[in-house]
């Protein structure tokens, strides 16, 4: 808005003392992470369920690398398993990705380097866009100067999702039979693990809220609204926890 | 009739994982590039999208723990609740460890199951 905000391509002092690649090594080093243990162990399940399904591993793989949205994943699955033509599948799919639209709309200002930042980097820093990385990205990114905010995420996403990528692989494997109790536990961790570390990551009172009133309305319009639920879960529950807290901070101007 | 056979060849469901799986996935974040790339980062409107993104997710949590997948889904809907709910706690607790969240959420729900287990 201001004049000082005009003159974009300005350098700042810091930019040449640490190199993208060092940003992007950083990055890598720290996917050796709880999130990345904790989203291993959830594919890990997926991988047992993907054999019960009768997936071959290279479909089991191919999933996880082009896919990299577990949700999405699991609704391709079962999708594959019972013939389901290619239309229908995809609109399927579709539906259950709709949430990586905001997820991505929200962290783009937060890697973007005004003026310097080509498009097709940030087309491939958004395939790694899924749950654990957002997270991850919005609570620890922001402490990191600007130039290595990008090259840091990629560095982080490719860790976490060739490590990933290399344990389904094994534990399809390995894994012969799940037993009942750790299958089933297995599939606890993501959920609880996203609802400590969603909480950890906010840093308004808008994101608080906001969760609060996705983790209500989630099911209720998953069972009224099938289908479309999530979408109306983010865009109901966004937009009341938005104008409750807008309505808090400055009253009803 | 040529859907079936389609689906009988090998090649099929690299198809399906690439037009229905891969694309119909990113296709999403490509768009997030493009419509995020204009957001201001100290603009409300960033703050509204963060709360419908914030949203989403928690909506995806509590399907998957109100409406599990798999094995999980046997166990009674108290237990998943109170595994989670207990997990949350002990997560304030230690002044906001994800780590001690999820191993507390995890002894319950493992405890309360082998104890249901053995009373049933």
């Amino acid at each position: 808005m201001t004049a000082s905000d005009r003159s974009a391509p300005a350098k700042t002092p810091l930019e040449p003392l640490v190199p993208s690649r060092v940003w992007m090594l950083r990055g890598a080093r720290s996917a050796i992470s709880i999130p990345a243990f904790i989203l291993t162990a959830a594919f890990v399940g997926y991988a047992g369920l993907a054999r019960e399904t009768g997936l071959t591993i290279y479909e089991t793989l191919a999933l996880t690398g082009f896919v990299w949205a577990l949700p999405s994943i699991v609704v391709l699955t079962g999708a594959l398993s019972s013939g389901m033509g290619l239309i229908p599948a995809g609109i399927a799919v579709a539906l259950a990705s709709v949430r990586l639209m905001p997820m991505t709309m929200a962290l783009m200002p937060l890697i973007k380097v005004e003026g310097k930042t080509k498009n097709w980097q940030l087309l491939v820093a958004s395939h790694f866009v899924a749950v654990t990385a957002w997270v991850f990205a919005m609570k620890h990114l922001p402490d990191l100067p600007r130039e290595g905010r990008l090259p840091f995420f990629i560095g982080f996403g490719a860790g976490v999702s060739s490590f990933v990528f290399c344990m389904t692989g094994i534990s399809y494997l390995l894994v012969e039979n799940l037993p009942e109790v750790v299958a089933g536990a297995l599939f606890l961790l993501t959920p609880v693990y996203f609802l400590c570390s969603l909480w950890g990551a906010s840093r308004l009172n808008a994101d608080r809220a906001a969760m609060i009133t996705g983790l209500v309305l989630g099911p209720l319009f998953f069972i009224y609204l099938p289908g479309l639920d999530l979408l109306w879960t983010g865009l109901a529950g966004g937009t009341l926890a938005y104008l409750g807290t807008r309505i808090a901070r400055r009253g009803l101007s | 009739m040529t859907a079936t056979l389609l689906s009988e060849t090998w090649w099929w469901s690299y198809v399906m994982i690439l037009v229905a799986g891969w694309f119909a996935t990113d296709v999403w974040r490509w768009l997030g590039v493009f419509a995020g790339g204009r957001l201001r980062e100290d603009g409300e409107l960033l703050i509204w999208v963060r709360c419908v993104a914030t949203a989403l997710v928690a909506g995806v949590i509590s399907k998957l723990i109100l409406f599990p997948q798999g094995i999980l889904a046997e166990t009674p809907l108290w237990l998943r609740l109170a595994a989670a709910g207990f997990g949350f706690a002990a997560f304030f607790v230690s002044r906001q460890k994800v780590i001690v969240g999820v191993l507390s959420a995890e002894a319950f729900l493992l405890c309360g199951w082998l104890a249901l287990d053995a009373l049933g």
